[in-house]
């Protein structure tokens, strides 16, 4: 009898895990394919042809390919030289270093570009103050391909230097010391040792940054769209918004088109990395850092230098912006105000509303996906059975694809009313919420699944003999024993969902407003400074909730938390 | 308490055969080490036991009940036995009372039994009063102890003991196995007790099943797997025995025979199968230096071992194998002399191991 309920747990828990990952992470995307392939139902080609014949797919793919390889390119070169430095040396204050290194990757990429807009331009209130404000009327630099590529680079460095960081730290110190005994010196042991070892994880890191730049939505719509330079994400926004649903087909295919650059890029990475053997040792000791004796202080100075201008003054300019009455008065002690945080905290009804379904967004999506994510890592990591290893990849999927593809996927899933319930969530702030689950399903798994890897197994087969039951081994020890590492994945969840813009600017409807959205709408309404106290806010609430965490960072594995060194 | 039985269990990974055709009973209330170096099979056997795997052939019986073969298998959490970990598995989050209390709430035993129970495991590992604390506050011994209390709590029918002193000092594992042998002796808990270490085995174990490429090659207790290896491995392994060859047997009594051994006529012990033996096991101290009547060796080194020396030599007759010899101090003997050695026993090894025996050369 009990041993039929034993088995009974385990295929009712089974099954329900594949049902939910199914429906998050491959259903979505099966139906924007089909709707590729057959749009509205019936196969046809026509949309396929409307779309790959209308000459502004080109114009958009081609600005989507430039400003993606030179985001990139910006991002590998500040992310690679950061980590190779803050690795190999022996700089002072890491820790707080790469806290704020890391600390843009953590704020909404819309409020990054809005601050960098800030601190150039005839509005700049930085500017302002110390009388160097272009002429007004001037154009702002920034509103240009080469503004979009400069702040996409800020934004996704540190996506180059946790994944450098990450293999650097697991470089074998013997590799190098092999290479100091030879009589190398140290720039020649990281010439001729250490660049070639990492090019597996700079790669990673180069499709990494390509992916996210090219899916990235918040920088080329507020640095993009008032130079009329639009790319793909932006163009499937702007179709959807003009013309609504009925052009749904065209931007499937568009949606496709982003995701198959995306896939490409990926597959290019991999295929690079399959011509050489690039496996190391396992590592005895983790690599020693190169004195840097004199030189020190000038390197030191060069980096957080390098963090004022990428982080610091953008801020300042941001919360600057936000001090002003009115766009383009001079801020002085006098003029001064807090008006514009009174106003979107508590005067204006949709930022009210986008603060309470942010929250609430969020919230839900981190706990819900923690309940999923503990039962799912473990039969992924204990349980080594090729169905739960396939699931674990599928969950990338969504996380993968830029937001855009996964919205618009969302949107023909749920346009017409669910079936059998008959109830339909298109429009309302549950399409929203299933697309929060389904693309960061991933960010919460990964520290959970680490946190099973880093257990004793033994520790639930010892609960086993004592003659506990699945549930039972779930519930008393398996669960208090990773909740650390869920607790971190959810938090990563938390902030990402709360700064979000891509995937609601394309769900959101009134009354479903998220943060993203109304900060959005303030700034193209010109609204700036509304804009940036709303972007004050949210700095400040992730900065909070990453500071909160350094608490319990130490129960939590390695490499979890990204701002955590 | 129960009786295990181990039917011809056999388990395949791909290829490689992690168990083969192993049979083992072990008796109600008794203590059987299973012995082996690493990667011999026996952490597999012990997880079929517990039934954190299935087997591909046999079966396993505890009590009268079928737990595993390869059709039926009887989940661990229902074995009705005990395990104490190599790494102990003391759940961190729970202190030492709530992990040893966890059995008893699982199986719904409530307060006063529960408390009282709890205490008296506690008091059987003289760990009286440490209830409250945290496992990650104890020392090696103490979280031994509590995974011992753990065990036992719930009065298992059979406990399993996976290495549990791996992880302990070396000052430590002596008394903690003269621990685990009182409370043997006290409980009279059917124990089986998976090691490397032929000491810990020795000193512990009613008998010892010694394991080598997933089988079991001897079940015997400690002094006859010494005194009577039933192969070359056994005799190689426990107590570094040397295995030479013999020639002309002649035997000459019930438990006795002389043969021709590296050139010398020498009297051996042999056991009923041993009439037509080919090798001889003998041991260290059964050789000493003779002085001019014994088989002629050279030495090839001599260390200090504190008091006395470990002298090792090769003979003309058996170059491959190397012998050795304690002498005690003075010593006298240096690297590259010649010296008589007298060969005062040995054990003439079963007949029907010897194609095992070419099939290692």
């Amino acid at each position: 009898m009990r041993d039929a309920h034993e088995r009974l747990d385990h295929a009712a828990l089974r099954g329900s895990l594949f049902v939910v990952v199914a429906v998050l992470s491959l259903l979505p995307l099966t139906r924007l394919i089909w709707e590729g392939l057959a749009p509205g139902g019936t196969a046809s080609t026509s949309a396929l042809v409307r779309v790959l014949t209308d000459a502004s797919t080109w114009t958009a793919t081609a600005h989507s390919l430039v400003t993606a390889f030179g985001g990139t390119l910006v991002a590998v070169v500040i992310g690679a030289i950061v980590a190779l430095v803050v690795t190999l040396t022996d700089m002072r204050a890491r820790s707080a270093f790469v806290f704020f290194f890391v600390m843009p990757l953590l704020i909404a990429p819309q409020v990054v570009a809005l601050a960098w807009l800030q601190s150039f331009g005839p509005a700049s209130p930085l500017l302002r103050m110390l009388g160097a404000a272009p002429l007004v009327g001037s154009r702002n630099p920034l509103y240009s391909p080469a503004g979009i590529i400069v702040v996409l680079g800020v934004q996704y460095a540190p996506l180059v230097f946790l994944t450098l960081r990450a293999a650097l730290r697991s470089l074998p110190q013997e590799l190098m010391d092999a290479a100091l005994a030879g009589g190398a010196r140290p720039f020649r042991v990281v010439r001729t040792i250490v660049v070639p070892l990492m090019t597996p994880p700079l790669l990673a890191g180069v499709a990494l940054s390509f992916v996210s730049c090219l899916g990235n939505f918040g920088i080329p719509a507020l640095l993009g769209i008032p130079a009329n330079y639009v790319v793909l994400p932006t163009l499937v926004y702007q179709r959807l918004a003009g013309l609504g649903p009925g052009v749904l087909s065209d931007v499937a295919v568009l949606s496709i088109l982003i995701g198959a650059m995306a896939v490409a890029g990926i597959l290019i990475q991999d295929a690079l990395l399959r011509r050489r053997d690039f496996r190391i040792p396992a590592a005895a000791a983790s690599a020693r850092a190169f004195e840097l004796r004199r030189w020190r202080p000038f390197v030191e100075t060069a980096l957080w230098l390098l963090l004022v201008v990428v982080l610091v003054l953008p801020l300042c300019a941001l919360v600057l912006t936000s001090l002003v009455p009115a766009v383009g008065v001079t801020l002085g002690i006098k003029t001064a105000t807090l008006e514009n945080f009174q106003f979107v905290m508590f005067e204006h009804a949709a930022a009210r509303r986008a603060f309470v379904n942010s929250v609430a967004l969020s919230a839900t999506a981190s706990i819900v996906i923690a309940l999923i994510a503990i039962p799912l890592a473990y039969f992924v990591v204990w349980h080594k059975s090729p169905l739960f290893a396939a699931a674990n990849i599928v969950t990338e999927i969504p996380y993968a694809v830029p937001g855009v593809v996964l919205a618009i996927a969302a949107i023909l899933l749920f346009l017409r009313p669910l079936p059998i319930v008959g109830i339909s969530i298109y429009n309302t702030v549950w399409i929203i919420l299933f697309c929060y689950l389904a693309r960061f399903l991933v960010l919460g798994l990964r520290p959970v699944a680490s946190g099973y890897r880093q257990l004793d197994r033994t520790l639930e087969e010892a609960s086993q003999i004592a003659g506990a039951r699945l549930m039972r081994r779930l519930r008393t020890i398996v669960v208090p024993l990773v909740a650390p590492a869920a607790a971190a994945g959810a938090l990563l969840i938390f902030l990402t969902a709360f700064n979000e813009l891509t995937v609601s600017a394309l769900l959101w409807s009134s009354g479903s407003e998220t943060l993203g959205v109304v900060f959005f709408s303030f700034q193209q309404g010109g609204d700036s400074t509304y804009a940036a106290a709303l972007g004050v806010l949210t700095v400040i609430v992730s900065v909070a909730l990453m500071l909160s965490t350094l608490l319990f960072a130490r129960r939590v594995p390695q490499g979890v938390l990204p701002w955590r060194d | 308490m129960a009786r295990l039985t181990i039917e011809h269990l056999s388990k395949l990974y791909g290829d490689f055969r992690a168990l083969d055709d192993v049979t083992l009973t072990v008796d109600n209330g008794e203590f059987v080490a299973i012995l082996g170096a690493s990667g011999c099979g026996k952490t597999t056997l012990l997880r079929q036991v517990a039934g954190f795997d299935k087997p591909d052939a046999g079966q396993i019986r505890i009590g009268d009940a079928v737990v595993s073969t390869p059709e039926y298998h009887v989940p661990p959490e229902r074995r009705r036995i005990g395990i104490v970990f190599q790494s102990y598995a003391l759940w961190p989050h729970m202190s030492v009372a709530e992990n040893v209390a966890y059995g008893l709430d699982v199986a719904g035993i409530r307060n006063p039994e529960r408390a009282h129970r709890v205490n008296a495991a506690l008091a059987l590992v003289e760990l009286d009063g440490f209830g409250d604390r945290r496992p990650a506050l104890l020392s090696g011994g103490q979280r031994q102890r509590v995974a011992l209390a753990r065990c036992l709590v719930t009065e298992p029918s059979l406990v399993l003991l996976d290495e549990p002193l791996a992880n302990l000092d070396v000052h430590l594992r002596a008394s903690m196995e003269r621990e685990f042998a009182k409370f043997h002796e006290r409980t009279g808990t059917t124990m089986i007790y998976i090691t490397h270490d032929q000491a810990e085995a020795m000193a512990l174990a009613d008998r010892i099943a010694v394991m080598d490429h997933g089988r079991i090659l001897q079940v015997a207790t400690p002094s006859q797997l010494y005194r009577e290896p039933a192969d070359a491995t056994v005799a190689r392994f426990i107590g570094e025995g040397m295995v030479v060859p013999v020639a002309n047997v002649e035997i000459d009594g019930d438990a006795t025979c002389t043969a021709d051994v590296l050139g010398r006529r020498v009297r051996l012990r042999h056991g009923p199968a041993s009439a037509r033996g080919t090798h001889a096991c003998l041991r260290e101290h059964d050789l000493r230096i003779a002085h001019g009547n014994g088989v002629r060796a050279t030495v090839t080194s001599v260390v200090y071992q504190g008091g006395h020396f470990r002298v090792e030599a090769t003979c003309a007759a058996a170059p491959a194998t190397a012998l050795h010899l304690t002498v005690p101090e003075p010593c006298g003997v240096h690297a590259g002399d010649a010296i008589d050695i007298g060969i005062d026993d040995g054990w003439l090894l079963p007949a029907d191991h010897e194609s095992q025996l070419s099939e290692q050369r």
